[in-house]
């Protein structure tokens, strides 16, 4: 991966029950991802996504573009603006900010409907 | 609310957890890791892995029981009506796999007001069963008002 080189973009649709499954497996089950007339009685359109998957997401897009070794990914570091919500298409985005012996990283952010729901996300990828 | 400032600093009890290999697939299915080496302990062994890899973000299964008690901690005085999780960042050391047991230390790194809002920042430091460290996480929250 070279300075200025944009890596593969990760398109995923969560599906309805998708953060009843995150829910399941990372253990987060605040009522606001998974109860949609609790999410929105505080507000919320309707259930949303826990951040921690998106940020899985943005994870997946970086160890991807290194060539698929979980060991690549040695860093991974964002912030949670907005709000991500099923059913919609979630798109990753990334642009090599620096490339050399150290390392590469790799400028991401995750859009959804034209709202950047992780921003200034900033991964390190192993060499090569 | 307590005084922050003094909880800054303060350190929580550890947390173990014992990684399974059904609960590895399960994460990988829910977020869509699809390598092989997180579900079929074959394909990990053949590409050279002693067993079943946890994808990356798996850190948040083994260190919520560490990160947790240390955000409801009274001291510490969260408002969880008027708090997002703002940002994240965990950094990696050796691989996490299945049947390891892992550590999970938390702290208070910091807690700071800018304009309207209040930064609460923890750490943890995960280690696995040979006192390795796999995992550093940073965790801010930021709380709105106040």
């Amino acid at each position: 991966m070279n300075e200025g080189e944009q890596i593969p973009e990760l398109r995923v649709t969560p599906d309805r029950y998708l953060p009843h499954r995150y829910a399941g497996a990372s253990g987060d089950f605040n009522p606001i991802h998974i109860d949609p007339e609790f999410a929105r009685q505080v507000g919320l359109p309707s259930t949303i996504l826990h951040g921690l998957y998106t940020m899985a997401l943005v994870a997946r897009a970086n160890t991807a573009a290194a060539g698929g070794d979980p060991r690549s990914l040695r860093r991974l570091a964002v912030q949670f603006r907005g709000m991500g919500l099923p059913e919609k298409e979630i798109v990753v985005r990334g642009t090599v900010r620096a490339a050399g012996e150290g390392g590469t990283l790799v400028d991401t952010e995750a859009e959804q409907d034209g709202n950047r729901i992780v921003r200034n996300a900033e991964a390190e990828l192993t060499p090569g | 609310m307590a005084e922050q400032s003094t909880v800054v600093g303060k350190g929580y009890e550890p947390f173990e957890y014992e990684v399974g290999r059904e609960k590895i697939r399960e994460y990988a299915n829910a977020v869509g890791e699809e390598n092989p080496v997180h579900h079929d302990p074959h394909a990990a062994s053949g590409a050279g892995f002693r067993a079943v890899v946890a994808p990356p973000m798996f850190a948040v299964v083994y260190s919520s029981g560490a990160i947790v008690p240390a955000m409801f901690d009274p001291d510490v005085g969260m408002n969880f009506a008027m708090m997002v999780h703002g940002g994240q960042e965990f950094a990696w050391s050796d691989l996490v796999y299945a049947g390891d047991t892992i550590t999970t230390t938390a702290s208070v790194l910091d807690i700071s007001k800018r304009d309207d809002k209040t930064f609460y920042v923890f750490e943890t430091v995960s280690v696995n069963q040979d006192g390795r460290e796999v995992t550093r996480g940073t965790w801010t929250n930021i709380e709105r008002g106040g």
